[in-house]
């Protein structure tokens, strides 16, 4: 029976379920000293000087450490690899902590005390003399000539500009006849609020320094560690235990590195850095808020002559992940929609707002809330149905985009499109509902996405992985690519039972926890990658591990390797497929022969230099209650193909994760700042609303499985797909249900209030009376 | 970890009371919902605590001899809405506490805990000012009783005279207030669970026996002022008129003349103003459908 294609229980689901998984604080040494951080309380400002008399008095205090007595070290954040091209690696532009206040939440000193409670005493106790900097939070008001400016290198507060030109736009615009469709599209800060927020510890061992801490890449971790406290990367060790989720947060080093720094100042002792979700919106990272402008040229026929996007995303305070998400999202428009004349620039600008950085989707929620706004008016200006026109546009069959060597192998989004409409019966509901006019009225919309796997060929892609055969026939395996909630160990788990020939996905032991000192280097689980890259090593490695297995069993059974297999945890012969022996009989036959012992393991590596498309899209049916301002959400539905499932239970569960963030993204969620003072106002889980399962309905999850030809499993992302196409399908759900447009998310009540209100679906006489 | 000063666990109303005297700085906490989110904000570090919530004689529901619905201050959200008393003459006092955060908060807040904190935001607040519940304090000088409306002084106050001691012990409805009454309540959230009210609404009537006319109608907001509100402007309209689709419209507008919400960045008073008119009109229409009547 194939391993792979099967609905096997988590391997950690048990633990999991029962609380016996053991995450970073689980493993906490008892002695360890508690650092809490004092975080800036401006948005822009210098400190002068920060008074710690008071805090050192506190019973319980240790050590108190400002931004005056770190190393005047810059470094970067982003959990990116290291690239061998100095002009392409990211931006070292803080310091552990920082006098030059960029943000309201910026790190400014420590406290290092016995306890939790004299640490935050300790941080209360702190006397912070500012210069205050006067401060910008809109990306295109920092681009303006005499805007605050954050890192003096980056004039305009520009980190990066980039554009992408096709054909010519000037030109064809001006064919006779084009209909234009214009817009500018808003979306929001938003926070990953994964369950476990992230923490650290780290202690001094034999002169080196271990760092215990919930991340998504342990290696890249260990490289950040010492590039910012100056050390050589192997003096640090980095261990990732368990971790509650990440979603791109924890692709970063948040405070690693000043954990780090923190214990080489008390003398190696152990201290800790546990982020309260309050620190975690803001001195985290959050989503890259983008505004698009988009400017689309229709033929009468429904055909696109040319497009023009402008995107402007706002970093906030630090580069972190910088330019690479707007980059992202910008790439994704002339494949989405192919067409021969496009002009398109993007900008990623610092502002004094909290750090961006990876997230979920990275940039492709963005921009297909954009798209797909912009694309639904177009079919409007045409008078086309939305899916019509968007069959009519969107990337063919047999695409291939130059840059990544990209192909589109199937019809996977017509294919999609048909398999969505047939269930949520969307033909008839749409003409149904466009007639709708009562005061509770639903409306059905839909949205397309674009995404690919993995990050070739803009940065490296490679996996590497050890297995060995275990005295009792089962196989342990070890890579670097993290198991963060998704389920990746067990897709491995799967894929190297597969691919040895072993009797069940039970028989592989995935040695879940990374340890940078003993597993494998990787680059950790981002860029919906694990599963796909992975897949390349697991096969290569248990091909070498195969071949030493029959060279032994060559010698006991003395039948040619090549008539040999592994089939069900027997070596078989070919021809007759005779069981010639268990695994677990040539195991303790190769350990314990007196003559030649031999520990049977494999190790290799696979620099992978594809990537794969992953496309699909979402269909939504709204209940808006106009005089409410409220949308309630009736149905949603997602279409992916991603390949071949390599575990059809968690790959609906990893699509219903992330249409949970999309309906957030599209209805609720957004981190909001005092103008005035640039403080954040929401940061905390009962005013950032987060959508609950309240305000779901059932989530639908379907999928189209057409192999990945470059897989050597069939299969390509669905982790961060399920997330970017939720928040246009219900937005265009609200255009249908009361024909007001709304270019901005969320689509909150507030909203609805200012949006409907314009439209004159809502009238308030009293309001006008009030104003006079 | 939190910072407090001492814990001193009542184990009965006098000993609250001599505990309360004996330490007038203290904080009182029930199901620490509210005291323990401030203690970790830091709002209320290293205070000292009263807990009060062992004390099992002020946990429940019952009907007193002057047959007053009586709710003990310690009694839980969940078990409000579960329980038969409530269910059969205040239905909407249930479902009101039901709405509160969630299923955890429902299990450990209190109403007492939720009348104390003087928020008018309080999902227990609108109903009770609408059903004209007297509040019971308990103190070294013996009970005092006052109605709701008076309990409530402003944003965050009300009267317990700590200097004598005193504690919320229990929450009456009299019986002229909940007999022959039928209402509705609608919490206006920004999601459907984990939420604070951004306007609250809670409507009661009661018909006369043709049920085409409303007897009495009492309405109050929670989020429409500092505190919790009457609203007697729409009262007035409603008392005594013949039920008709334009009475609702009468009704809702008429709450004009009395709310007076705030702009903040939860939402604009424009906002607030425009819900209130639409849920005054909802709970009166549903109230009378409860009751019997048809609009």
């Amino acid at each position: 029976m194939n391993k792979v294609g099967q609905s096997e229980v988590r391997v950690d689901g048990y633990d999991k379920a029962t609380g016996r998984t053991k995450y970073y604080e689980d493993r906490m040494p008892a002695d360890a000293l508690y650092v809490r951080i004092k975080h800036a309380e401006k948005a822009h400002a210098i400190v002068k000087s920060i008074d710690t008399e008071a805090a050192m008095k506190i019973p319980g205090v240790v050590k108190v450490l400002t931004c005056f007595d770190v190393p005047d070290i810059p470094f970067p954040t982003a959990g990116h690899p290291w690239s061998m091209d100095p002009g392409h690696q990211d931006v070292a532009d803080r310091k552990l902590l920082n006098t030059h206040v960029r943000y309201w939440g910026d790190d400014i000193a420590v406290v290092i005390a016995e306890n939790e409670v004299a640490a935050n005493q300790g941080v209360r106790a702190l006397t912070v003399e500012y210069e205050e900097l006067p401060f910008v939070l809109d990306a295109q008001k920092a681009m303006e000539d005499g805007a605050p400016l954050l890192h003096e290198q980056y004039p305009n507060n520009i980190l990066k500009h980039t554009s992408n030109r096709l054909g010519d736009y000037q030109n064809a615009i001006k064919e006779e006849g084009l209909i234009k469709v214009e817009g500018w599209y808003d979306t929001p800060t938003v926070q990953h609020c994964h369950i476990e927020n992230h923490g650290c510890y780290a202690y001094e061992e034999n002169g080196r320094i271990v760092v215990v801490a919930s991340t998504q890449i342990p290696h890249i971790i260990r490289r950040v560690v010492g590039q910012a406290l100056g050390r050589p990367w192997a003096d640090i060790q980095v261990i990732k235990p368990y971790i509650g989720g990440g979603f791109g947060n924890k692709q970063d080093a948040l405070y690693e590195p000043l954990c780090a720094w923190c214990s080489t100042q008390v003398g190696g002792r152990c201290v800790r850095i546990d982020c309260a979700r309050e620190e975690t919106f803001v001195s985290n990272r959050v989503r890259h808020a983008i505004r698009f402008h988009i400017i689309s040229w229709l033929r009468k026929d429904g055909t696109i002559a040319a497009r023009k996007v402008e995107c402007f995303s706002n970093q906030g305070a630090y580069a972190s992940h910088g330019h690479s998400i707007v980059a992202k999202g910008m790439g994704s428009f002339h494949q989405h929609y192919p067409c021969p004349n496009m002009e398109c620039d993007s900008y990623t600008v610092y502002t004094n707002r909290p750090v961006a950085g990876a997230m979920r989707g990275y940039g492709m929620p963005q921009a297909s809330f954009a798209d797909e706004s912009n694309i639904d008016e177009c079919a409007r200006a045409v008078g086309m149905e939305p899916m019509e026109f968007r069959r009519k546009n969107i990337m063919p069959q047999g695409y291939k985009d130059n840059f990544s060597g990209n192909v589109n192998y199937y019809d996977t989004y017509r294919e999609c499109m048909k398999k969505g409409a047939e269930i949520i019966d969307y033909e008839r509901k749409l003409k149904e509902y466009a007639n709708d006019t009562g005061k509770i009225r639903r409306g059905i919309g839909m949205a397309t996405f674009w995404y690919n796997t993995a990050v070739y060929p803009i940065s490296l892609e490679t996996s590497s992985n050890r297995m060995l055969l275990n005295l009792d026939g089962t196989v342990t395996m070890q890579c670097g690519e993290t198991e963060i909630g998704q389920g990746a160990d067990t897709a491995y788990a799967q894929m190297t039972a597969e691919a040895l020939g072993l009797k069940s996905y039970k028989d592989v032991h995935v040695v879940s926890c990374q340890d940078t000192d003993i597993t494998p280097t990787g680059l950790g689980a981002y860029a919906s990658r694990q599963t796909y890259v992975a897949g390349f090593s697991i096969k290569q490695t248990a091909e070498l591990l195969k071949e030493k297995i029959l060279k032994y069993a060559c010698e006991v059974t003395r039948q040619a390797v090549a008539n040999m297999d592994i089939e069900d945890g027997n070596i078989i012969r070919k021809g007759d497929k005779q069981v010639l022996m268990s695994l677990k009989e040539l195991a303790m036959t190769a350990q314990y022969n007196p003559v030649h012992s031999e520990h049977i393991t494999a190790e290799s590596t696979y620099t992978i230099r594809n990537n794969a498309y992953s496309f699909g899209c979402t269909f939504a049916e709204v209940e808006v209650d106009i005089e409410m301002c409220k949308t309630k959400l009736v149905r949603i539905v997602n279409v992916h193909d991603c390949g071949n499932l390599i575990n059809p239970a968690l790959a609906e569960a990893q699509v219903h994760g992330g249409m949970s963030m999309a309906i957030g993204y599209g209805l609720s969620e957004q981190l909001i700042f005092d103008e005035k003072t640039g403080k954040p106002l929401n940061n905390n889980l009962l005013d950032y609303k987060l959508s609950t399962f309240m305000d779901h309905p059932n989530l639908e999850a379907y999928f189209i499985e057409n192999p990945e030809p470059t897989s050597p499993f069939g299969t390509k992302a669905l982790g961060e797909p399920p997330a970017c196409s939720g928040a246009p399908a219900i937005r265009n759900a609200i255009l249908n249900a009361t024909g007001v447009a709304i270019n901005k998310n969320p689509i909150n009540p507030h909203v609805l209030f200012a949006e409907f209100s314009k439209a004159g679906l809502i009238n308030d006489p009293w309001t006008e009376k009030e104003e006079k | 970890m939190y910072d407090m000063k001492a814990l001193y666990e009542a184990e009965s109303v006098e000993h609250a009371i001599q505990l309360r005297l004996e330490h007038p700085e203290a904080q009182i906490i029930a199901g620490g919902s509210d005291v323990l989110v401030q203690m970790r904000e830091g709002r209320r570090a290293g205070k000292e605590l009263i807990s009060i919530y062992m004390i099992d004689e002020m946990r429940g529901i019952s009907i007193d001899k002057d047959e007053n619905i009586r709710i003990g201050s310690l009694t839980s959200f969940s078990h409000i809405t579960r329980d038969p008393i409530i269910q059969k003459y205040i239905n909407v006092l249930g479902e009101a506490v039901d709405q509160v955060g969630s299923p955890q908060i429902r299990n450990i807040g209190t109403i007492g805990g939720n009348t104390c904190n003087g928020v008018t935001s309080a999902d227990s607040a609108s109903t009770l000012h609408a059903w004209e519940a007297i509040v019971e304090l308990t103190g070294k000088n013996g009970v005092r009783r006052i109605p709701i409306k008076d309990f409530y002084i402003k944003a965050g106050t009300v009267d317990i005279h700590a200097e004598e001691g005193e504690i919320q012990t229990a929450i009456l409805i009299p019986k002229t207030s909940y007999e022959n009454t039928y209402g509705h309540y609608i919490k206006y959230g920004m999601r459907n669970a984990m939420e604070i009210a951004s306007l609250g609404c809670s409507v009661n009537v009661r018909l006369s026996e043709d049920k085409r006319t409303i007897e009495r109608a009492r309405i109050a907001y929670g989020v429409a002022g500092p505190v919790p509100m009457r609203v007697p402007s729409a009262e007035s309209v409603a008392n005594g008129s013949v039920i008709s689709e334009s009475l609702l419209d009468e009704f809702a507008l008429a709450v004009l003349n009395d709310i007076n919400p705030r702009n903040s960045w939860r939402a604009s008073r424009d906002f607030r103003l425009h819900i209130a008119v639409e849920m005054a009109k909802r709970c009166l229409a549903e109230s009378i459908k409860r009751a019997g009547g048809v609009i």
